[in-house]
């Protein structure tokens, strides 16, 4: 008997009687104002917020490159939309980037957390080997809590997605709270 | 005694050094508080709990035919399963597929599944470099030391040890003891080793049966760093992380964060469905125990962990002796139940490094009864033997003292007269209880004989 067969068989011999799954209840939102918790516990996490100022976002690109920082962006509404360019590119040519772009689908209010997939980011290393990462969110997908985000999501729809809440951080080191760990050293977010 | 090291001498040497571990102490209590406020702001808290528990126990009852249903979905996704009995099987399996894939470095990304199998020790001794990305972890694996607590692996070090080792393994300057400075240096470090390893393994926290994906949650981005730079990526879990539904996400996410640290959530939730073009992704479903202890019915509800720690940080036993007193992979309370499923005989001290207060049970957010399970494992230790001769005579004798009703007022009233005249026969070094703490000077009389006098003058 393989190992699959073996661990199955022991299972379905010392598991419990049956125990039925329970309904997930209507848990209570925690909020009126979706888009100021959302801002609040954003900014508690470390994250940058800007709500309805496009142009900022504009300028910060412009100053980027003028400063010869390697950019690459994935929303369509801003110059120079080149994400998928970079869709094949191997961790080791992305080393050098400095900022990503990114568009998020849902935006959780509780818990300041972004859903961003496959389709947005065109390369699964992006957001992640980036120095600087920006997620453009609509004000309308914000929702209140975890459970409204997956009643609007499907987990498999694409082959890999994720909750990005602030920059990567760390507190490995006596408890002290370092922003920038192995990801992007900041997150700014732009609501739009 | 069933050790060469037993809990309370490791935690005894641990309390030698009285200022760090009354920073030990501080540090994972004011964590505990930081859990507390986050739970509070939480409206539905407890219904959450219930919820996740009640998951969990009907996970539990039908776990066969959601390992079943998870493996076709992974399957259908691209994902190739594997099943390993135990820990050298897993091990095994995954030296096999780095071999077969001509494999030399690897980064591993915090799993205390491959901690409990052994997973670095195999693979080094195989002639195969895995470095530690978690920076925690990495640290601890400079030192050749282990974890000592499965969320912040590195909590028993200071920022002076940190410096020190850095400054040896990483040319870090001598003496800078800056946090930042000391992450950024292992930042570099790391990159490097992200971008040029040619596998990544991961841990796995939840692994969804009807859509065949799983999910891992960390803070660094170090998951996703090694899984999305490397071809191969190898997922190793234990049998019990299925959760039946993507909608059960919710009420984990939003409890695994807040328990652990505090943070609403953490920085990275990651949900992995299919490789990426041109990449192998594997998923090793891992017994290793698990199956005898589900057949434990006492025991069984310690399977519904989700490993956030918060038991550790309440615990004033784990808080006062440190997660290497534990001698296993995972340690503090949740630790100690466990343990003994895997090897009663080397683990038989660990259910009673607690002091049953019942906090670990109170601050679980799947609601596993850990303290009942402690006093639990106590009862089957002794009656195979495994308790060790102190503990059994002074169970012995406190049985005794206790079943007999006379027997305890006429022992409570020679015990306080004595105390009164000899304190130093009781707080002395001979006296384990003492070791830490001196006795409160014994009350004239018990509450019965107040109760008494009390009775009659009213």
């Amino acid at each position: 008997m393989g190992s699959r067969e073996k661990i199955l068989q022991a299972i379905k011999q010392n598991k419990p009687a049956a125990v039925p799954l329970p309904q997930v209840p209507s848990f209570s939102r925690m909020t009126d104002d979706p888009l100021n918790t959302f801002v609040e516990t954003l900014t508690s996490i470390g994250g940058h917020v800007v709500v309805n100022d496009f142009s900022q976002l504009k300028n910060f690109l412009v100053q980027q490159k003028k400063d010869g920082l390697q950019v690459i962006n994935g929303v369509e509404e801003l110059a120079d939309y080149n994400i998928f360019a970079y869709k094949t590119y191997k961790a080791i040519d992305l080393e050098s980037v400095d900022t990503v772009v990114i568009k998020g689908k849902i935006a959780v209010a509780e818990n300041g957390s972004i859903w961003v997939t496959d389709s947005s980011i065109s390369n699964r290393v992006l957001p992640f080997i980036c120095e600087r990462l920006i997620i453009v969110i609509d004000e309308a997908n914000i929702v209140a809590t975890m459970h409204e985000a997956y009643e609007k999501i499907k987990i498999d729809e694409e082959g890999y997605g994720v909750f990005i809440a602030g920059p990567s951080k760390t507190a490995d080191i006596e408890q002290s709270l370092v922003i920038g760990a192995h990801g992007p050293l900041s997150l700014q977010v732009y609501i739009v | 005694m069933n050790r060469v090291v037993e809990h309370s001498e490791e935690a005894a040497a641990f309390l030698k050094d009285e200022k760090r571990a009354a920073w030990h102490d501080e540090t994972l209590w004011f964590v505990r508080a930081k859990r507390d406020k986050a739970a509070h702001k939480v409206a539905d808290w407890e219904e959450l709990r219930e919820t996740a528990s009640q998951i969990k126990d009907h996970t539990l009852s039908n776990l066969d035919e959601y390992l079943i249903q998870f493996e076709k979905k992974a399957k259908e996704n691209g994902i190739i399963v594997h099943w390993a009995s135990d820990g050298n099987e897993h091990n095994q399996i995954v030296y096999d597929i780095l071999t077969k894939n001509n494999v030399k470095h690897v980064v591993k990304s915090k799993s205390m599944l491959t901690e409990e199998c052994q997973l670095n020790h195999f693979l080094h001794y195989k002639g195969m470099a895995v470095v530690d990305t978690d920076l925690g972890e990495y640290i601890v694996q400079l030192r050749h030391e282990q974890p000592s607590h499965i969320v912040l692996p590195a909590i028993h070090l200071k920022k002076e040890d940190v410096s020190k080792t850095f400054h040896e393994h990483l040319h870090t300057e001598k003496d800078n003891i800056d946090p930042t400075y000391l992450t950024r240096a292992a930042r570099k470090v790391l990159r490097e080793k992200f971008i040029t390893a040619d596998a990544a393994i991961t841990g796995v926290n939840f692994a969804i049966a009807e859509t065949g994906g799983f999910v891992i949650c960390t803070n660094e981005g170090n998951a996703d760093l090694g899984a999305h730079a490397n071809k191969i990526h190898i997922a190793c879990m234990g049998i019990e992380k299925i959760i039946p539904k993507a909608e059960h996400l919710g009420v984990f996410l939003r409890l695994l964060a807040r328990s652990a640290t505090g943070q609403p959530i953490t920085t990275y939730s990651s949900h992995f469905h299919r490789p990426k073009e041109g990449q192998q992704m594997h998923i090793v479903l891992v017994d290793n125990g698990r199956t005898r202890q589900l057949g434990r019915e006492e025991f069984r509800n310690s399977l519904k962990c989700i490993r956030c720690a918060a038991c550790f940080n309440t615990c004033p036993v784990y808080r006062r002796s440190g997660g290497h007193s534990y001698h296993n992979s995972v340690a503090g309370p949740i630790g100690a139940i466990l343990a003994p499923n895997l090897d009663m005989k080397a683990n038989a001290d660990l259910p009673f490094a607690s002091t049953l207060c019942g906090s670990c049970t109170n601050v679980c957010p799947v609601k596993i009864n850990i303290h009942e399970q402690l006093w639990s494992w106590r009862q089957i230790l002794m009656k195979e033997g495994y308790g060790g001769f102190a503990k059994k005579s002074a169970m012995k004798t406190m049985a005794a003292v206790l079943s007999n009703s006379g027997l305890y007022r006429l022992s409570g009233k020679m015990g306080r007269r004595f105390m009164g005249w000899f304190p130093a026969l009781i707080n002395n070094k001979l006296n384990p209880w003492s070791k830490q703490r001196d006795m409160p000077a014994p009350p004239k009389q018990s509450f019965n004989e107040w109760y008494k006098n009390n009775r009659k003058n009213g």
